[in-house]
C-alpha cells in the first residue's frame, strides 16, 4: 500500500525539484549578459558590500541610496518593455504616479496597522498592472507599433499629470486623501512592518535600504529567469523582427501585452516605493522631464540587456545628483548631451559596450 | 436670433480648436508624414518661434514680420541639427525620437539658463468684437483663417510644385530617385528644416496669446501628436479631417465640462481610433475611396 504512495511523492518531489532547477539554471541564458562563477562571485562580492554599505556611512546617505535604488524596478520594466520587445514607451512614469497616488489614497484611508502597508503596496502595484494591460489592449491588439506607441504613451502620461495638477480644490479628495493639485500629496505613512512592542516604520534609512536591496535582488533575478525563459526568447524574436516572429506561429499581441504589463506592475513598484520612501508624491512626476528620465537611464545604461540596464541606472542617478549638488541647472542639459552622445556613439549602451569590451578582455566573463 | 448666437459661439469654439490642432501639428506632421521621423523637440521649435517672435516684435518689427522671422530662425535651426544629429539616424526611428528628446532637454533647460524663467510677451493685436452679449478676440479668427492658408499652402508646395513632386518621390522610392538624380540627402535636409519653421510659425501665431516660458511647447505636445495619430501617415489626406474631428471632439467636451476634458476627450478617441483604425484615418479614407 505504502511503496506507491511513496514513489508518488518521490515523482512529485522529483518533478518539482526539476522544475525548480530548470527555472534556476535560466539565471544564466542568451539573453542576459554575465554567466560562470567569476560573474556571480562580483555579483555576490556588490551584493555584501551594498549591505554592509549602511553600517560605514550617516543615516543621510543611507536614505539616499535608498533612493536611488527606488527608480531600479521602473528602468528594469523599462528594460523589458522597450530593450527586450523593442515597443518604446515613454509613459512609464504614467504607471509610477498612478501607483504613489494609490498608495497614497488607500494607507491615509485605512493607515499603516498590522503591515497594512505592503497590501496597499500589492494593491497599488496591481491597480499599475491593470491600467498598463489596458493602455496594451488598445496598442497592441490595435497593431499599433514602432515611434506610435511612444507617442500615446507619452500623451498618457502627459494627461494624467494635468489632471492630477487641477485636483487643488477641496472637492479633489477620496476618503480622507487630499490630492492637493499641483503641490502633490503628502502625509503617507512609511512602509510598516509590524512587530512585536511597536511597528517598525521604515523611514528613509539603513532599514528601508536593506528592504530595498532585496527586492531588488528578488526582482532582479526574477526577470532575468523570465527572459532566459522561452517567453523572453519570444520577445526577442519580437524586437528582431515581428512579422517573423508571427509567422512562426505566436500571438505577438498577447506577448507584447504581456511585457507592457510587467514593465506597468514594475512601474508601479518604483511608484509605491518612491511615494513610501519620501511620503510625497507630486503631478510633475508623471511630467515630461520625469518621464524622460526613465529612457535616459535605460539607453545609457544599454536597453537590451537587464544587467547593464541596472547598473547605468544606479550610475546615471548618482552623475544626475552629483551635478544637481554641483550645478543644478545644468544637470538637465548634461543629461540631454549624454542621451545624444549614447544614441550616436554607442548606440548599444555605454554600459553595455563597457562590459562586451571588459569580456572580450578577460576571456569568457560576460560574452554572450 | 438666440439660435445664430448659439451656433456662432460653438463654431467660435470649433474654429479655435480646429486652428490649433492644425497649426500645432503641420510641422510634426511634415516630418513624420514625409520623413518618418516623430520629432520630440517639435514644441522646442515652437517655443523657439515664439521667442524670436516676441523678441523681434518688441525690437519694433511688425508682428507678421517678426513671426515670419520666428519661423526663419526655426526653420534654419532645424536645418542645422538635421545635418549634425538627425541625419544619421534615418534607419533607426526609435533612436531618432531619443535624440530629438535630448535635444528638447537641452533647449528647454538652456534657454532657462540663457534666458530666464519667463520673457515679456507681446499683447494680442487687434482687440475683440461683440456679438450678442459675448465678446470675442478678433486674432482668433486671423489663427483660423491662418490655419485655413496654412493647409492650402502646403498642398500647393506639395502638388504644385517642382520641390513637392521631388519630395513626394523621394519619401515614396528613396533609392529610384536618387537614381533618377535627386540629391536625397538635402531633400530631407530641406523637409526637415520645413517642419521646424512650421513649428516656428506656430510659436510665433501663438506667442501674443501666451506667456513666455521655457516649456511653453509643452502645450502644444499632446495635440499636435494626436492629431499626427489620429491622420495616419499621410499627411495631407489625414491630417485635416483629423484635426476637424478632434476639434469638435475638443470643442464639445471644453464647452460642456471644462479645458481639461478637452484633453482627456482627445486621449480617449486616440486610443480607440488606433484600436479601430489601426492606419489613422488616412489609411482609412484610401482604402474607402478605392
Amino acid at each position: 500500500m505504502t511503496e506507491p504512495n511513496a514513489s508518488l511523492a518521490h515523482d512529485v518531489g522529483k518533478s518539482t525539484t526539476s522544475a525548480i532547477t530548470r527555472w534556476l539554471l535560466r539565471l544564466e541564458g542568451p539573453q542576459t549578459m554575465g554567466r560562470g562563477p567569476a560573474f556571480w562571485a562580483g555579483a555576490v562580492a556588490v551584493l555584501l558590500a551594498a549591505i554592509l554599505y549602511p553600517h560605514f556611512v550617516d543615516d543621510w546617505t543611507v536614505g539616499n541610496a535608498a533612493y536611488f535604488l527606488v527608480w531600479t524596478f521602473m528602468a528594469m520594466g523599462l528594460c523589458v518593455v522597450w530593450g527586450y520587445c523593442g515597443a518604446l514607451s515613454f509613459g512609464q512614469t504614467a504607471f509610477f504616479g498612478l501607483a504613489g497616488y494609490a498608495y497614497g489614497v488607500i494607507t491615509i484611508n485605512i493607515g499603516a496597522q498590522y503591515g497594512f502597508t505592503f497590501l496597499a503596496l500589492i494593491a497599488s502595484m496591481a491597480l499599475a498592472t491593470v491600467f498598463a494591460a489596458i493602455i496594451g489592449y488598445f496598442m497592441f491588439y490595435g497593431r499599433i507599433r514602432g515611434v506610435f506607441i511612444g507617442i500615446v504613451t507619452l500623451s498618457v502620461t502627459l494627461v494624467l499629470e494635468t489632471f492630477m495638477a487641477q485636483t487643488a480644490g477641496p472637492q479633489w479628495r477620496i476618503g480622507d486623501a487630499r490630492l492637493n493639485g499641483f503641490n502633490g500629496m503628502g502625509g503617507m505613512p512609511p512602509l510598516t512592518i509590524p512587530w512585536f512592542g511597536g511597528d517598525i516604520m521604515l523611514f528613509a534609512g539603513p532599514g528601508l535600504c536593506c528592504l530595498l536591496l532585496g527586492i531588488v535582488v528578488v526582482v532582479y533575478l526574477g526577470v532575468r529567469m523570465l527572459l532566459n525563459a522561452p517567453f523572453g526568447s519570444v520577445l526577442v524574436a519580437i524586437r528582431e523582427n515581428p512579422e517573423r516572429a508571427e509567422m512562426l506561429g505566436y500571438d505577438i499581441r498577447f506577448y507584447q501585452l504581456g511585457a507592457f504589463a510587467i514593465g506597468g506592475a514594475l512601474a508601479g513598484l518604483s511608484g509605491v516605493l518612491y511615494t513610501a520612501w519620501g511620503q510625497y508624491i507630486t503631478p510633475s512626476s508623471m511630467g515630461l522631464t520625469s518621464a524622460a528620465l526613465p529612457i535616459v537611464w535605460v539607453a545609457v545604461g544599454g536597453r537590451k540587456d537587464l544587467t547593464a540596464t541596472l547598473v547605468g541606472t544606479l550610475l546615471v542617478l548618482f552623475a544626475f545628483q552629483q551635478l544637481t549638488i554641483y550645478g543644478s541647472q545644468y544637470a538637465l542639459v548634461v543629461m540631454g548631451a549624454l542621451l545624444l552622445f549614447t544614441v550616436l556613439v554607442t548606440p548599444e549602451g555605454l554600459v553595455a559596450t563597457v562590459m562586451r569590451r571588459f569580456a572580450q578582455l578577460f576571456g569568457n566573463g560576460a560574452r554572450r | 436670433m438666440e439660435i445664430f448666437l448659439a451656433i456662432f459661439a460653438m463654431f467660435y469654439q470649433f474654429g479655435d480648436a480646429f486652428a490649433f490642432l492644425v497649426i500645432a501639428a503641420a510641422g510634426l506632421a511634415v516630418i513624420f508624414g514625409m520623413m518618418g521621423i516623430i520629432n520630440l523637440a517639435h514644441g522646442e521649435f515652437i517655443m523657439c518661434g515664439a521667442y524670436v517672435t516676441a523678441a523681434t516684435a518688441r525690437a519694433g518689427l511688425p508682428l507678421p514680420l517678426a513671426i515670419l522671422c520666428g519661423a526663419l530662425v526655426a526653420g534654419i535651426i532645424g536645418m542645422a541639427l538635421e545635418r549634425t544629429i538627425i541625419r544619421h539616424l534615418y534607419h533607426r526611428p526609435l533612436e531618432s525620437i531619443i535624440a530629438t528628446w535630448g535635444i528638447s532637454l537641452i533647449a528647454t533647460q538652456g534657454v532657462l539658463i540663457v534666458l530666464g524663467s519667463t520673457m515679456s510677451g507681446i499683447g494680442t493685436p487687434f482687440g475683440s468684437v461683440v456679438v450678442g452679449d459675448r465678446s470675442y478676440s478678433v486674432y482668433r479668427f486671423v489663427l483660423m483663417g491662418a490655419a485655413v492658408a496654412l493647409l492650402v499652402g502646403l498642398y500647393l508646395l506639395f502638388y504644385r510644385t517642382r520641390f513637392g513632386v521631388i519630395a513626394r518621390a523621394t519619401i515614396q522610392r528613396p533609392q529610384m530617385a536618387r537614381a533618377l538624380g535627386v540629391d536625397t540627402r538635402s531633400i530631407y535636409g530641406l523637409t526637415f528644416g520645413l517642419g521646424a519653421a512650421l513649428a516656428g510659425l506656430a510659436g510665433g501665431l501663438y506667442a501674443p496669446t501666451m506667456t513666455m516660458v521655457p516649456t511653453m511647447g509643452s502645450a502644444f505636445i499632446v495635440e499636435s501628436f494626436v492629431t499626427v495619430v489620429v491622420g495616419g501617415a499621410d499627411i495631407f489626406v489625414g491630417a485635416a479631417p483629423a484635426a476637424a474631428i478632434l476639434a469638435v471632439i475638443k470643442a464639445a467636451m471644453t464647452a460642456w465640462y471644462g479645458q481639461l476634458f478637452g484633453q482627456i476627450g482627445l486621449l480617449v478617441t486616440v486610443i480607440l481610433v488606433i484600436r479601430i483604425l489601426p492606419g489613422g484615418l488616412s489609411t482609412w479614407i484610401k482604402h474607402s475611396s478605392k
